[in-house]
């Protein structure tokens, strides 16, 4: 009956028409082998489904109480070698997707390089991956493409064959980057960096999505993900290039307030030390970069001075707001100069354009001040200090 | 707050007029529709005089069958709610294409998703699942109540109180918008600063003190209450499951307690345990989550696997085959249940050899879990199966529920968890083990022990009708799922754009109102019951020819369970004492001492819903007054020395008495 069911199903979808199954029948290589293991899992595990099923209804009905020419022992309940069977045979299927486990996770690993670009196909040696960084913002993708010096919100293109290595994090909350077509997901969290290596293997226009629920806007949070040939991608880069535009410090904190269905966009060029400066959290001026911080604390710390290293909050993205009996809304106060911390960030800090505070769902200021405001000034001495 | 002087504060917090929602005309609909229908039920209690009754009868008892019914009736009631967010959730994501917005705002709808799966599992599900363990545990070993009877009241209030403070949240304020375990950082007042959140997190603290310290009493009960003769190896193993299930709640729910805690105190003091930033780490609370999380599904489910054993050889006129073998892969499932919690989320980027291990534990809990199917399958051969109602929810739940291992062990693959991680295949997955096993095991059992409970049958007709509704209706609801999941659909969105889902979601808009009529059937059939109760009538007690020692006595079963504690020499106890020629004993009846009703439960737990309240909406007065008054009860009733009483031996005579002759009658 249920594989009735299922035929109906399958008939009724190809009578619709258009039904996609995109996880089982992909464009890019590692998500096809994301597929053949699903495929092979699940062959695997019908080994032993399908016997169960089937005894359970051919038991079921043999054994009927209105049958009474079926054997009936109501004291019958130990057999060794049947004991020995039904612990064995799970444990055999279970041995095998273990091993089919393991290797499948070491080899599909993310953070991996990739080895081939199809089933056929070694990487050339000379290739080298597309380089792409991916932040989820509140409601929107920005993609960076350091190597081409572009930017994008909620487009993304790659080549067709070539490598692609993304490095992922996010401005707020927890995301997850998902293009079923291309490869699995992965969590995109603030602070933090995951990373994918995946390739496309057919042209075409696949959508992406967050795979993590993330607040109000989350079901806009959609992209297309351009696969072409690399004639095409380089025209598409040259279209961005000459499109204008320029994505600095100032304008991404424009860019990352919450907003919802963002169409596309493109910027010509993109500060280089953007993706850092947002992976570390310390886009605005003046914030403590998290690799100084844990710099820093690595070192033992700066001891009770480091807690009155802290400035009041006048924009307030990637700080606390504060809590009702919390200290008031503060950030940590960079030490180091800019060029101390990182010797790739030449261009002076830009402030904010906005300072009205955010939240990160686009809500109302919560209803109540924090019961002891901190008006904490910087320690002047603990910055020479160090 | 304290610097501003506005009395209005002062006294409501951050309740206002504008924390009503009475710009959501459905909201306001439900809140009109539940007022009335709560105005009828109370104006009825009022009008036929049962306040008294209730409040002696009922709510103060200690009695463990009493409470056990207590418990069922509210995981119906909250069944309701849960159910009513769900096909809520079903319509807004048929509609919701071609640029439709649906009916549901963004703010409306992200509540309704994190209700439906906070209500079903802590609300719906805990209390079937305890309900049914305080009704049958200590029937089954020979006890006369638990091993702490004023605690286990406590427990159940304090169960309501959490699902009290969910009720009032869709009335005013709201509910959190964080999904059903509120991940930080959006769940941390930087993303989520309104109430919801602080809604989520008191109910659970206050429901998680009732279901930790039911744990504890069951496991005495379990552990020190039993019959003489009733060594482990001879327990039934209903109560053998139970027993781990109480055992992992009891290692477990401290964890959710802490994270909780900790997750509260980011909110309301500042600190930064799952912040982005100042040293803050939200992975954390997702790992500690987990620790909890995972136990849970097992906490819900291994009750149910004992209740399947047990119908399966009763209505197989069979022993159970494989008792021990049984018994030592729950006891396995409770072991690794600890050591799996990661396959939650692969995602987040651990390295290759973390996921394999968390992937191949997973897989391996497949294993017991096979031979607990196998030895069910074998317990039905050569036996004679009686399909009544409890035997049919065991066969659905066989053919439904190793669909939904298989999925399971599918998602423990972690590449294949990497495409199908977080999407309606995952829904699909675990609405497939907690429905198909879960659900169908509750109704299995209550189905079986109604007749204990009442003392007639539950009508048969409209109990089939439900039965097909639900599983017919589940498999519409839910294989569409499992489809659009290998079509990339992820779960939780509220509006689509590709057209082509959309007949899917239609599909399983169709599976839900069958659910929907199912459980139109199930309350049908148990007025239905009520009022042909003289027809469906059982003296006997036992009237499926049962096993173990819950229908050696009466039923209903009288205040003090047995006249006189049963001595067990078999693991069917009941099936070797009817054989071996059992004669009731009908004279030689003692007093019997049995523990004494208390309202103190109730009010300690009326007054924890008042502290949970006070701190969701900041009225700090409300907050140290009933905090006060926790601790001046709780004091209180340690002076509280009438916690006994004695059934006089002429009572017992009586009651006893009557049944024989009713026995008598019957044969």
């Amino acid at each position: 009956m249920r594989l009735v069911k299922t035929l109906a199903l399958l008939s009724l979808c190809a009578a619709v028409g258009g039904c996609n199954f995109v996880v089982l029948n992909p464009s890019g290589d590692v998500a096809a082998q994301q597929r053949d293991l699903i495929v092979i899992s699940t062959g695997l595990m019908l080994l032993i489904i399908v016997p169960v099923m089937v005894l359970t209804g051919l038991f079921a009905w043999r054994y009927r109480h209105a049958n009474t020419a079926a054997r009936y022992e109501p004291d019958w309940d130990h057999s060794t070698h049947l004991e020995l069977v039904i612990w064995a045979a799970p444990l055999l299927i279970i041995i095998c997707l273990g091993a089919l486990t393991w290797m499948g996770t070491h080899l599909l690993d993310p953070y991996r390089t990739l080895g081939r670009i199809d089933a056929g196909r070694p990487v050339p040696a000379a290739v080298k991956p597309l380089e792409v960084r991916v932040v989820a913002l509140d409601w929107k993708w920005l993609f960076i493409y350091p190597d081409h010096g572009i930017a994008t919100v909620n487009e993304l293109a790659a080549p067709v064959d070539r490598p692609i290595h993304f490095r992922i994090t996010s401005s707020s909350v927890m995301n997850s980057f998902y293009i079923p077509a291309l490869a699995g997901q992965i969590y995109a969290m603030a602070g933090m960096e995951t990373k994918l290596h995946a390739v496309i293997n057919k042209p075409g226009v696949y959508p992406g999505f967050s795979a993590n629920y993330s607040g109000a806007g989350f079901s806009g949070m959609r992209f297309a993900f351009h696969g072409m040939t690399a004639q095409a991608f380089d025209a598409w880069v040259a279209k961005a290039k000459a499109g204008g535009g320029a994505l600095g410090r100032s304008d991404y904190l424009e860019l990352e307030r919450p907003s919802e269905n963002e169409p596309a966009r493109r910027y010509a060029s993109v500060d280089p030390t953007l993706y850092k400066a947002i992976l570390n959290m310390c886009v605005e001026p003046g914030k403590m970069c998290m690799g100084e911080m844990m710099s820093i604390d690595a070192r033992g710390g700066l001891g009770l001075a480091g807690t009155y290293n802290t400035l009041p909050l006048t924009y307030d993205k990637h700080t606390r707001r504060g809590a009702v009996f919390g200290p008031g809304p503060s950030y940590v106060v960079g030490i180091c100069t800019i060029d101390e911390l990182d010797v790739e960030m030449p261009q002076p800090l830009a402030a904010p354009r906005r300072l009205t505070p955010i939240t990160g769902r686009g809500l109302e200021r919560p209803m109540f001040t924090p019961a002891r405001p901190s008006a904490t000034p910087p320690l002047a001495g603990t910055r020479s200090q160090s | 707050m304290f610097d501003d002087p506005n009395l209005t504060k002062a006294i409501f917090g951050r309740l206002t007029w504008e924390s009503l929602p009475l710009h959501e005309p459905i909201v306001v609909a439900t809140f009109a529709a539940v007022a009335l229908g709560g105005a009828v039920l109370l104006g009825a209690i009022t009008y036929f005089r049962l306040w008294g009754y209730l409040w002696r009868e009922w709510f103060t008892t200690v009695d463990h069958k009493k409470i056990g019914i207590m418990y069922m009736v509210l995981g119906i009631v909250m069944l309701l709610r849960g159910f009513a967010d769900a096909i809520m959730m079903r319509l807004q994501q048929a509609i919701a294409f071609n640029g439709s917005e649906g009916y549901l705002n963004a703010h409306h709808y992200d509540q309704i998703f994190t209700a439906h799966g906070v209500i079903m599992i802590f609300f719906v599900a805990m209390p079937l699942v305890t309900g049914l363990m305080n009704y049958v545990v200590p029937l089954q070993i020979g006890a006369r109540d638990v091993s702490f009877p004023f605690l286990n009241n406590f427990s159940f209030w304090m169960t309501v109180g959490g699902a009290v403070l969910v009720m009032v949240s869709l009335f005013v304020g709201e509910f959190a918008r964080t999904g059903w375990l509120a991940y930080p950082p959006l769940s941390n007042i930087g993303y989520s600063p309104d109430v919801g959140v602080d809604y989520y997190i008191w109910a659970l603290q206050v429901a998680g003190v009732g279901t930790t310290l039911s744990g504890i009493n069951l496991i005495c009960t379990i552990v020190k209450l039993r019959a003489p003769g009733m060594t482990m190896m001879k327990m039934p193993v209903f109560t053998w499951t139970s027993l781990c299930t109480n055992v992992l709640i009891v290692a477990s729910f401290p964890v959710l307690t802490a994270v909780l805690a900790l997750l509260s105190l980011d909110r309301y003091v500042g600190t930064n345990f799952f912040t982005n930033d100042f040293g803050g780490n939200p992975m954390m609370y997702v790992n500690l989550i987990w620790i909890w999380g995972h136990p849970e599904v097992y906490i819900l489910i291994l009750p149910l696997f004992g209740v399947f054993s047990e119908v399966t050889a009763t209505f197989s006129g069979k022993r159970l085959f494989g008792y021990t073998s049984m018994v030592y892969a729950t006891v396995v499932i409770t072991i690794l249940s600890y050591l799996v919690w990661l396959h939650h989320f692969f995602t987040m980027g651990s390295g290759a050899s973390v996921n394999s291990f968390f992937g191949i534990t997973t897989m391996i809990i497949s294993i017991p879990t096979g031979a607990k199917m196998f030895n069910w399958l074998f317990t039905m051969y050569r036996g004679r199966i009686r399909f009544e109602l409890p035997m049919m929810w065991t066969v659905a739940f066989m053919l439904t529920f190793v669909v939904g291992g298989m999925t399971g062990v599918l998602l423990a693959v972690p590449p294949a968890d990497f495409v199908l991680h977080n999407s309606l295949f995952l829904v699909a997955h675990f609405h497939n083990v907690i429905i198909g096993g879960v659900l169908f095991g509750l109704f299995a059992g209550i189905a079986y022990w109604f007749p204990k409970a009442f003392g007639f049958k539950l009508d048969p007709f409209w109990g089939k009708l439900s039965f097909w509704f639900w599983v017919v209706g589940f498999w519409f609801a839910f294989m569409p799922l499992y489809v659009l999941g290998l079509m990339g659909v992820t779960r939780r969105l509220r509006v689509f754009d590709d057209p082509s889902l959309q007949i899917w979601f239609v599909i399983a808009g169709f599976g839900a109102v069958l659910i929907l009529l199912g459980i139109a059937a199930f309350l049908v059939q148990i007025a239905v019951s009520v009022r042909r109760r003289e027809a469906l009538r059982d003296t006997t007690g036992d009237p499926w020819d049962g096993r173990t020692l819950e229908w050696a006595t009466a039923s209903p079963p009288p205040d003090y369970n047995f006249a006189f504690t049963p001595v067990v020499h078999d693991n069917d106890a009941w099936w070797d004492m009817k054989r071996r020629g059992y004669r009731r004993p009908v004279s030689g009846f003692g007093a019997i001492r049995m523990p004494s009703n208390t309202g103190a439960g109730i009010i300690l737990a009326a007054l924890s819903t008042a502290l949970g309240f006070g701190l969701i909406w900041y009225m700090w007065w409300l907050a140290a007054l009933s905090f006060a008054a926790l601790l001046a009860v709780a004091i209180g009733h340690t002076f509280n020395y009438h916690r006994e009483f004695d059934i006089p031996a002429g009572d017992v005579e009586h009651a006893e008495t009557a049944r024989t002759r009713r026995l008598a009658a019957e044969a």
